[in-house]
């Protein structure tokens, strides 16, 4: 590649070819979805293409940034994080009898969602330091580094946001090498520990889990997201009633139709096909993130890109076994097609730090 | 760019720990795809089903009832669209000004609209019905979130008051509640039809899919009643409680030769075109639903028996002293006859005469001509609630109670009934079935009563009544020969009769060569001194009777009749 190209080609250099396609393919599909959920709103249409740029523009700028500098971002990051995590616990806004928000003045938000990547960024800095010398005791800062914002966003109380949370650290712990028989003696104590957890769970907790045992148990209640859900990805059939045409989608049937439960709606219209379509898109880009993993150079690299790359999954399988059913109703979009700027910028932007792993390793070689 | 080779980087991350993640990867989307596959592809058609139950509604299309007139095809009832205000509660999202207009519009207070709008917490429910035309277009124009205007009929009664009890009304959701509204309901109401159509989670109707059926326009009825006779029998039955300070009445009026009923009126009455005013007490129809003891209105009865069994002739001689013992009872005559023939004992209404008739009779032989004539038994017109009076066992009748019905106590009777018996005296023996229906003369079958010579003799005893020296003498019209029998019968009040308190009445029939009307009359309670049936009923009797003649048309068969009315006339009035 000649090195006199033009800036803004020089940039592009340290884009994944295949990453971004599969994620445009995706957002385009989305665009399609959020159309016809929103009935063809200008105003949802708009604002998805501007939050689509402006996280396309900072996936870019990030996959510029060289994996060394990124690490250097982890700790401060982090201790923001966790400091604004305390901020909240203190003196946060409660919103739908929550405390969740931070309220700055000028800019209310959530604390929790620049942990996302603020803590495997720790995390993988601080086992890439000790790369060499990682012991037992690694592991349990590791971990307690883990908990400590765990615990603070179990309290606001926000337990899908702490589960996730928790998901990614365990991931990075998982690939940094934690031993087997403490992942296998970890599990056997969360089970037995799962009666404690259920008693000591919110009311409207327990109330999603049981109303996934039995949403028909209060139809227009608890249960209306479930059935209402379930009916309209149903409907869809093999094929789908096509775009624009599902009628449990217009008619306002489905709630949230454009963020968390955007599923139901491409259930609706593009059916079994688009369903297996969307699941093969994003198991591509998983894919895509693991090889990206597997072929880095660094411990950090490597750390980094497989955590995004399973945390990705991870919402995947959850926001979708919540819409189908089988999961409880937690309030986690589905990544790359809900609507929502935060939610797609730090998605966007661990987009960008794989690419960054991907792309920088010759560099760092030569 | 040829990393592929670096053997090293490859082993970086633990083959064990690849294999977990990759078939974590798999089992998720497996369970993802499979519960897809679930959904989409094994559950579709019951999925799709609880889809359209969601979306697909059949809006009910209201039918337009039939409407009832009455035998001239004068509008008795007539249902005419209105728009009535609903709202659903789940939708209902109204901001104070909207509130505030709202209640302008529908004219009464934000605190009672308020209270309206949260009568319920879930569903539809009505918040005005019907509205004015003026106000519908009005909240048509505002758009209020959760509330809709539905098309709905809306029953009005031309004839009002004067026709309410026989008409009835129907309830805001159309149905018929009482009279011949609720009678011929499924005639009336027709089939409401149906739509499908596509409702969004607001209830607001997206598209059209498709009719199911049309509504059907409920059948039209016409009444046997004359809306002339009945204006006229409202109008002297009104005029008659007036004046004798009374508590109620009622008018019946009977084509002779048909069985249908011309006119039926009762006071108190109401206003159907105000709902506001139903009361129980105003709405029932009494002529039908309630009972009352005949008295002397009976007594023709009797005499037909006594006729029929060749046990006397109209001239027969009866001694009928100022006292008759039965058992431990005296049957007492108001004025003084030392006999009299059996066409007297009509005519001027004797009670001991009428019981020792009876008492010739065995209580089988007695009850059998009153259970022939009707009484104790549904008179068959087919009006909600009508009654069957009361007629007890003859096995049960002690002699004193034999010779009491033969002057009307002891057994009860609706004015309809009553008036349907004497048919059998106008119509040579028989008595059609009645009906509130106007009928072809052809379709109708008679039930002989009596043969026609006892049936004529009866009517021709009654004749005197109306003439000179009878109890009846109030009750003549002019240029027509009239047969009838007054009644004047003490009221049971608590299981005693009551002194003062009586219930007078007239049942007679013209022309009495060939008779065409019967009219019965009924005066509840008259209060001004005036009690006996000839002159509180009789009068309105007459009158009626005058007028209906003269609407019908019907040829005069005594132009010559005495037509004056004198003192003496009013003062020969018979007893009870």
């Amino acid at each position: 590649m000649p090195r006199t190209s033009h800036w803004l080609l020089r940039g592009l250099r340290h884009v994944d070819g295949i990453l971004l396609t599969l994620v445009v393919l995706v957002l385009g599909i989305s665009l399609a979805v959020v159309t016809s959920a929103s009935g063809q709103s200008p105003v949802r249409i708009s604002g998805h293409l501007v939050n689509m740029g402006l996280a396309l523009v900072l996936m870019v700028l990030i996959a510029n940034v060289p994996p060394h500098l990124l690490s250097k971002v982890g700790p401060p990051l982090y201790a923001t994080g966790v400091i604004l995590l305390v901020g909240v616990a203190l003196f946060g806004e409660i919103r739908n009898g929550a405390r969740r928000w931070l309220d700055l003045g000028f800019i209310a938000f959530q604390p929790s969602e620049l942990l996302k990547l603020a803590l495997p960024l720790m995390l993988a800095w601080y086992f890439q330091r000790n790369e060499a010398v990682l012991r037992a005791k690694h592991f349990m800062v590791g971990g307690i580094l883990l908990l400590v914002p765990f615990l603070l966003i179990l309290r606001q109380p926000d337990l899908g946001t702490a589960l996730m949370l928790g998901a990614s650290g365990f991931y990075l712990l998982f690939f940094a090498g934690l031993p087997w028989k403490v992942i296998l003696g970890g599990a056997t104590l969360g089970a037995a520990s799962l009666p404690v957890v259920w008693g000591l769970m919110h009311d409207y907790q327990q109330r999603r889990v049981l109303m996934l045992l039995d949403p028909a148990s209060d139809p227009l209640g608890a249960g209306y997201h479930i059935i209402q859900s379930t009916i309209a990805i149903g409907s869809g059939g093999l094929f789908g009633k096509g775009w624009m045409q599902g009628t449990q989608n217009q008619l306002d049937f489905i709630p949230e139709r454009t963020t968390d439960f955007i599923y139901a709606v491409f259930g609706e219209e593009f059916g079994y096909a688009g369903a297996i379509l969307l699941v093969c898109l994003y198991l591509a880009i998983v894919a895509r993130g693991l090889v990206i993993a597997a072929r880095a150079p660094t411990l950090f690299g490597r750390l980094m890109a497989a955590t995004l790359s399973l945390n990705l999954f991870t919402y995947v399988f959850v926001n979708m076994g919540m819409v189908s059913g089988i999961l409880p109703v937690v309030g986690v979009p589905l990544p790359l097609m809900s609507y929502g700027g935060t939610a797609l910028v730090t998605l966007l932007l661990g987009m960008g730090i794989l690419m960054s792993v991907a792309t920088h390793r010759q560099l760092n070689k030569s | 760019m040829n990393y592929h080779s670096r053997k090293l980087l490859k082993l970086n991350l633990a083959p064990w720990r690849m294999a977990t993640v990759g078939g974590l990867l798999l089992a998720g989307l497996t369970v993802v795809a499979g519960r897809a596959f679930y959904l989409q592809g094994l559950n579709t058609d019951y999925l799709q089903g609880k889809g359209d139950a969601v979306s697909n509604r059949n809006l009910t299309l209201p039918a337009h009832r039939g409407q009832v007139t009455d035998r001239y095809g004068q509008l008795l009832a007539i249902s005419t669209p209105v728009e009535s205000l609903w709202a659903r509660a789940a939708d209902l999202n109204l901001s104070a000004d909207q509130r505030v207009h709202l209640a302008r519009v529908l004219d009464i207070s934000p605190a009672e609209l308020a209270k309206t709008l949260t009568r319920k917490t879930r569903g539809e429910f009505s918040v005005r019905r019907p509205v004015t035309p003026e106000q519908a277009v009005k909240i048509a124009a505002m758009g209020l979130p959760g509330l809709t205007l539905q098309r709905e009929y809306r029953r009005y009664y031309p004839a009002g008051a004067v026709t309410a009890q026989v008409v009835g009304f129907t309830n805001v959701d159309d149905k018929g509640q009482e009279g011949v509204e609720r009678a011929y309901q499924d005639w009336l109401a027709g089939r409401a039809g149906e739509r499908q159509i596509l409702r969004d989670r607001h209830g607001n109707t997206i598209r059209d899919l498709a009719p199911i059926k049309t509504a059907q326009m409920g059948g039209n009825l016409t009444l046997s009643l004359d809306l002339k006779i009945q204006y006229l029998a409202h109008r002297e039955l009104a005029a008659a409680i007036e004046k004798h300070k009374a508590k109620g009445g009622s008018i019946v009026v009977l084509d002779a030769k048909t069985g249908e009923i011309l006119a039926l009126v009762n006071q108190p009455v109401f206003n159907p075109n105000n709902r506001q005013n139903y009361k129980p007490d105003l709405m029932r129809n009494r002529a039908v639903i309630d009972t009352f003891e005949p008295g002397s209105t009976v007594k023709p009865f009797v005499a037909a028996a006594v006729l029929e069994r060749g046990l006397f002739h109209p001239d027969s001689v009866i001694e009928t002293p100022d006292n008759f013992r039965v058992g431990n009872k005296l049957v007492h005559d108001e004025h003084h006859h030392p006999e009299l023939t059996v066409t007297e004992i009509i005519q001027k209404s004797s009670n001991v005469g009428a019981a020792k008739m009876a008492m010739t009779l065995t209580p089988q032989q007695h009850w059998e001509v009153l259970h022939r004539a009707g009484f104790g038994q549904l008179p068959g017109s087919g009006f909600p609630g009508e009654t069957a009076g009361r007629l007890r066992d003859p096995a049960t009748w002690k002699p004193v109670e034999q010779a009491t019905m033969a002057y009307g106590y002891g057994l009860s009777v609706s004015l309809l009934q009553l008036t349907r018996a004497y048919m059998a005296f106008a119509n040579d023996g028989e008595v059609m079935p009645l009906s509130f229906l106007k009928r072809e003369p052809q379709e109708i079958v008679g039930e002989r009563v009596f043969s026609p010579t006892v049936a004529r003799e009866v009517r021709a005893m009654m004749e005197t009544v109306t003439q000179e020296g009878g109890t009846g003498t109030l009750t003549r019209v002019p240029g027509y020969r009239v047969a009838g029998k007054t009644g004047t019968a003490h009221k049971l009040v608590n299981g005693h009769y009551a002194p003062d308190r009586y219930l007078a009445s007239f049942v007679g029939m013209a022309p009495a060569s060939n008779p065409r009307l019967i009219i019965g009359v009924t005066i509840d309670e008259p209060s001004d001194g005036v009690y006996y049936g000839g002159s509180v009923a009789g009068p309105v009797f007459a009158q009626v009777m005058a007028a209906s003649l003269r609407l019908l048309g019907l040829p005069p068969d005594a132009p010559e009749t005495e037509t004056k009315m004198t003192e003496n006339a009013v003062s020969a009035r018979g007893g009870a």
